[in-house]
């Protein structure tokens, strides 16, 4: 079944079967291997992708259910980098050592994405509850995303001065 | 895995129906699915026997929470995260989205239905036993028309239920009762974790999950207490009279048996909410 959808910006039509879980078709189909499989049941969250902006566990999604839906993966935050440099929050995971073995990091930079520019403690700690670290004991995690948010809003303040003049 | 699976789609209720009715005729029923967050996991473990499947998700029109005053009506296609984010969920019925923060994590609220919830009919839903407790009704859907059967008496068994297979889940409906409200579930971490026991109040209707094959009202501790019973020791005894465990994965009977009791004992002691 061709199923249109648009995969970090980009457009495509896939030839898939209609249950093809959306995690299989980003790695097989459209070579997005940065998303990983961890569980495959939706307990670790490392297949996080973004729906329209909402995180989802792309090894649950049917890909007949993201037909004309925006897909973000770990490769179009990457874009938001100048393509010299990393994306803030991929910046500040290395900065922070958030990332050990790697195989939770898309998933987690992904989710943590999707929250709020004044985003608390608490709030990362709730946004994150579904993507499971073996190695860090999230403390590094949580220093990384917090970092990020700080930095964007450092930025965007920056430049709301710079609007004022 | 999913190679072999026939999905048909909907674009509106009325054809949904139309197909769930012809797929029941021919003796071929389609399984609803919505977020897929249980299907799923089934569909990808080998563990799904169903292979045909209605997709949902494009239906719209199932998608939303309303109601007037305390009544809530919940669309077949509302979310964990649409039930946190409803006011009116907020502040008729707490408890329910007290629940749907604890399932899963974010990206599970944001594809589990609530009525899916139901739909999948596991002892363990942590939403069944406050929409149990709360006297909800589930609203079935077919081409021969529409009927509502109280959530207390919609399972028959072991994820069985009273729908037919040309029936779809279209509404929960509750006019959420008086009284103080009361939620704890007890698993093993706060987010990811399928429940181990899990209980809720409405005034004095109790229901309990993951003690049984089946999300239910612990009828007999209801009447005890009704009666004016205060005894907790004498309360504690008859719920865990009524109530069946077992060993698992996740638990054992003992333990499930101890905490239950422990958890009647938490909300009759607690003050009001």
């Amino acid at each position: 079944m061709a199923i249109d959808l648009k995969v970090n910006g980009v457009r495509h039509s896939v030839d898939v079967p209609p249950l093809k879980r959306l995690l299989d078709t980003l790695r097989e189909d459209l070579g997005l291997t940065g998303t990983k499989e961890g569980c495959g049941e939706g307990e670790c969250g490392a297949c996080t992708v973004l729906i329209d902006g909402a995180p989802v566990n792309a090894c649950l999604v049917p890909t007949c259910q993201v037909e004309g839906s925006k897909v973000t993966t770990i490769e179009g935050i990457e874009r938001l980098g100048d393509g010299k440099h990393l994306a803030a929050l991929q910046q500040a995971f290395l900065e922070c050592g958030g990332a050990q073995c790697g195989i939770c990091t898309p998933g987690m930079i992904v989710a943590a994405s999707s929250l709020p520019a004044d985003a608390s403690l608490e709030d990362i700690r709730q946004g994150l509850a579904g993507n499971l670290c073996r190695c860090t004991g999230y403390t590094k995690i949580y220093a990384a995303v917090q970092q990020a948010l700080a930095q964007a809003k450092a930025t965007k303040k920056k430049s709301g001065k710079g609007k004022k003049k | 895995m999913s190679a072999d699976a026939t999905v048909l789609r909907a674009r509106t209720l009325d054809e949904a129906l139309l197909l769930l009715d012809e797929a029941a005729r021919a003796g071929q029923p389609l399984t609803p699915l919505a977020g897929g967050t249980d299907l799923f996991v089934n569909l990808h473990f080998g563990t799904q026997r169903e292979r045909r499947f209605l997709d949902l998700w494009g239906l719209d029109e199932l998608r939303y929470i309303g109601g007037k005053k305390s009544s809530l009506r919940i669309g077949a296609l509302a979310t964990y995260s649409d039930c946190i984010a409803s006011r009116a969920v907020v502040k008729r019925l707490p408890i329910l989205v007290a629940a749907a923060r604890e399932v899963g994590g974010a990206q599970i609220q944001n594809r589990g239905t609530l009525a899916g919830n139901i739909g999948n009919g596991s002892p363990a839903g942590d939403s069944l036993p406050v929409l149990m407790a709360a006297d909800a009704e589930v609203v079935l859907a077919s081409t021969s028309g529409v009927r509502r059967v109280p959530l207390a008496s919609y399972y028959t068994g072991y994820r069985a239920s009273v729908r037919r297979p040309d029936e779809l889940i279209t509404e929960i409906r509750i006019d959420v009762p008086e009284g103080r409200q009361r939620f704890r579930k007890v698993g093993t971490r706060a987010a990811q974790a399928i429940s181990k026991v899990v209980i809720a109040a409405v005034g004095d209707r109790i229901a309990l999950g993951s003690v049984g094959p089946v999300v239910f009202r612990a009828r007999a501790t209801e009447s005890y207490l009704a009666d004016g019973g205060r005894d907790l020791v004498e309360a504690t005894r008859i719920l865990q009279s009524e109530i069946a465990p077992i060993d698992d994965v996740r638990s054992t009977a003992v333990y499930r048996r101890r905490v239950a009791a422990n958890l009647l004992a938490e909300i009759l002691r607690a003050p009001h909410v």
